[in-house]
């Protein structure tokens, strides 16, 4: 069973203070391998915070956070610069897109690769056999993304130009393109219509199948995280309030209670 | 078509025109007999002018946005000659224009010192000069979007360093091209290493402080670089020790430049579709974003001052050479801002784009010399309607296609 399996990511006591705001205190939260985590919670309990703070954006007051890579690794990611958590194994997407607006789609994925990439500015000069190859290679890879996320007819196209759901599936693949072992989703299905929540739906599920890829995903579409989660979480005002199965949750009084107290003001 | 509101606004800024410039342009006094010199028929012109302007201004800006909206309307129902002449880069790209046309304009420039006369081929030497600037500053403030106002600086370096090093040890040009260049990209990351956590005015405020820093030194300390009076006599470049009369010597150069044009248009494109130049081009459009997706925010940026002040530190190495004399005044901030302006107005991030902003920023004061002292009123007029009409550039940045043969469609999404 998943449940018994080492965790992939572990994050233990994390607390972020802004000044004298504590946006996120003491969670605890663990996502194993090929498993699929919500984090849900009202507006501002701090659940972009704790994932600024797992990605290395925000360095957390206190706190541990841990992932274990798939050959069995440990590495802890406190204190790491953004780009070295990606390097170690860890991607995300944005709860307003950022794409690079600007680029293509195809070089926004390449992008994602970068890190996975070691040519550099003298290979690049004198165009060395290796720095070609590496990136036809990073070239014909991407293109593949591209195509299993149904946008390989918008390749040469600026990302700005993109529709919005298409934007939200491309953030999602430049993602992919790190070669993460756990994928967190800033609320994927935010603005989406309900055609496209399903296509959401379906490409998840799909990820899941063919990578056996852990996912943690803050999301306020309550039919989308019941329908892909295997776990949640809910936060309130920084603190975890409710973990559990997603019975348990929707059962669960304190959650209730956060839901129900939010939509009273 | 004509707006009566439009009239209005532009009669307010007419109006307010002519009381904000009432002192300077109307009252003179007159020191020696103390009396003051009203000159009204001057308040006139300033409204009429004022009042002209503002209102080509806002019919070109209302044209502007109701062929925006056209576009948008009827892009189908438009003849297809028109729908041609919209899109010039997409001719302009079809190999059968443009090989023959590129073929023409090289062999163009290599003929040039034996059909024009030689004070042209130093002009023409000059604006090489200032696109190898261009493309360099390109680096850094077109593709990696950090804005950097001390340009002139590194120039000063690749100069000075030429200038120096041949006045004391004897160093030949060849010599120190590459040390000019060496010593441009260490500049590079002097500069860079303290601002590597600013961003946008910060930046610019501080790398603006900088290129006066470095001009200052070179103008006050005396003993290192020999004041305001600068360095005379720097020797030439040598061809195989062959002895070079002075029109030679500058046929010379302008071949040694379009020799270092055509080496940085190739290095700067090979760079600017590499994984380096993806990278600096992601920072430009989100610093935040760039980094979770793993690349090394620093590296980036180190790497984009380096290899932008790399090319300002060789052409200023060919200037010396080419002026035989230099002092700090040819390093001012004015220099970087014109530097600038070539990045800007040819189009930040493309390569032709500022080949064709340092023609044009290098020739247009020459051609209009008459009017030197307006020459910063025309740039200033001329950047401020790019801003508004054609925010891009001339050219605007363009990022490489890539073909795919047609493969089956997407498995999955219709
Ligand atoms: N950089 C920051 N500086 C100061 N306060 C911040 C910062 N980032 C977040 N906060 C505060 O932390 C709290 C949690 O914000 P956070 O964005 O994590 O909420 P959230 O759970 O993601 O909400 P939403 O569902 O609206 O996205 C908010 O009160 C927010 O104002
Ligand atoms: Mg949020």
């Amino acid at each position: 069973m998943a449940d018994m399996a080492a965790p992939a990511l572990e994050v233990s006591q994390v607390t972020m203070d802004f000044g004298g705001l504590r946006a996120v205190e003491r969670v605890d939260l663990v996502v194993r391998p090929r498993e699929t985590v919500a984090l849900i919670g009202p507006n501002g309990a701090g659940k972009t915070t704790l994932f600024n703070c797992i990605t290395g954006i925000y360095s957390p007051t206190q706190g541990r956070i841990q992932l274990t890579a798939a050959d069995g690794r440990v590495m802890a990611l406190k204190g790491l610069k953004p780009n070295q958590v990606t390097e170690c194994g860890i991607a995300r997407t944005f709860q307003n897109i950022r794409l690079f607006q600007n680029m293509t789609v195809l070089e926004n994925v390449m992008i994602g690769r970068h890190c996975r990439l070691r040519s550099g500015i003298f290979s690049a000069i004198l165009r060395t056999s290796a720095m070609r190859r590496e990136e036809a290679q990073v070239v014909k890879e991407s293109y593949r993304l591209l195509q299993r996320f149904g946008l390989a007819r918008h390749v040469n196209e600026f990302a700005k130009n993109l529709p919005y759901g298409a934007q939200r599936r491309l953030e999602i693949a430049r993602a992919m393109a790190t070669e993460p072992s756990v994928l967190l989703l800033d609320e994927p299905a935010a603005g989406m219509n309900a055609q496209e929540t399903q296509e959401l739906v379906t490409m998840i599920n799909q990820l899941k199948a063919s990578e056996g890829l852990a996912i943690l995903l803050i999301e306020h579409d309550m039919r989308l995280v019941m329908q892909l989660s295997d776990r949640i979480y809910v936060m309130d005002y920084g603190k975890l309030i409710a973990r559990g199965t997603p019975q348990e949750i929707s059962r669960d009084p304190a959650v209730i209670k956060a839901y129900l107290g939010e939509e009273e003001q | 078509m004509i707006n009566i509101g439009e009239i209005k606004k532009s009669l307010l800024s007419a109006l307010w025109f002519m009381l904000l410039t009432f002192p300077i342009m109307v009252i003179r006094v007159n020191t020696i007999d103390h009396t003051i010199q009203w000159r009204w028929e001057r308040l006139v012109w300033v409204g009429g002018a004022v009042f002209i302007l503002s209102f080509a201004w806002r019919y070109l800006l209302r044209r502007r946005q109701a062929s925006a909206r056209q576009t948008v309307m009827d892009i189908q129902t438009r003849g297809l000659v028109s729908h041609l002449l919209q899109r010039p880069r997409e001719i302009f790209q079809t190999p059968s224009v443009r090989r023959p046309a590129m073929g023409l304009a090289l062999v163009f420039l290599l003929a040039l010192p034996l059909i024009f006369s030689w004070n042209r081929t130093i002009l023409m030497t000059n604006v090489l000069i200032y696109v190898v600037l261009g493309l360099g500053l390109n680096i850094v403030v077109g593709l990696a979007g950090l804005l950097n106002l001390g340009y002139a600086a590194f120039f000063a370096v690749g100069a000075y360093s030429y200038a120096l090093l041949n006045h004391h040890f004897g160093l030949g040009f060849w010599t120190v091209l590459p040390i000019g260049a060496g010593l441009g990209a260490l500049f590079g990351i002097l500069l860079a290493l303290p601002v590597l956590r600013l961003r946008g005015d910060y930046l610019a405020i501080v790398t603006l402080g900088f290129g006066e820093i470095i001009r200052l030194m070179l103008e006050n300390w005396n003993d290192f670089s020999f004041g305001p009076s600068g360095i005379d006599n720097i020797a030439p470049p040598g061809l195989f020790g062959l002895s070079l009369t002075l029109q030679q010597t500058h046929t010379f150069i302008y071949y040694l430049m379009i020799a270092l044009t055509t080496l940085t248009v190739v290095v700067v494109r090979r760079l600017e579709n590499s994984r380096v130049g993806r990278a600096w081009v992601a920072l430009r459009e989100d610093e935040i974003a760039c980094q979770a997706m793993g690349i090394d925010k620093t590296k980036a940026k180190l790497s984009a001052f380096a290899l932008g002040s790399t090319w300002a530190g060789t052409a200023g190495v060919v200037f010396a050479a080419k002026q035989k004399f230099i002092n700090p005044y040819s390093f001012t901030i004015w220099e970087s801002i014109m530097i600038l302006c070539i990045v800007v107005l040819g189009g930040m991030g493309s390569i032709p784009g500022v080949m064709i902003g340092g023609l044009i920023m290098v020739l247009l004061p020459e051609l209009l010399k008459e009017y030197a002292d307006y020459r910063w009123l025309l740039f200033g007029a001329i950047l401020v309607l790019m801003m508004v009409f054609r925010p891009g550039g001339i050219i605007s940045d363009v990022r490489k296609a890539y073909a795919f043969e047609a493969e089956e469609e997407e498995p999955h999404h219709g």
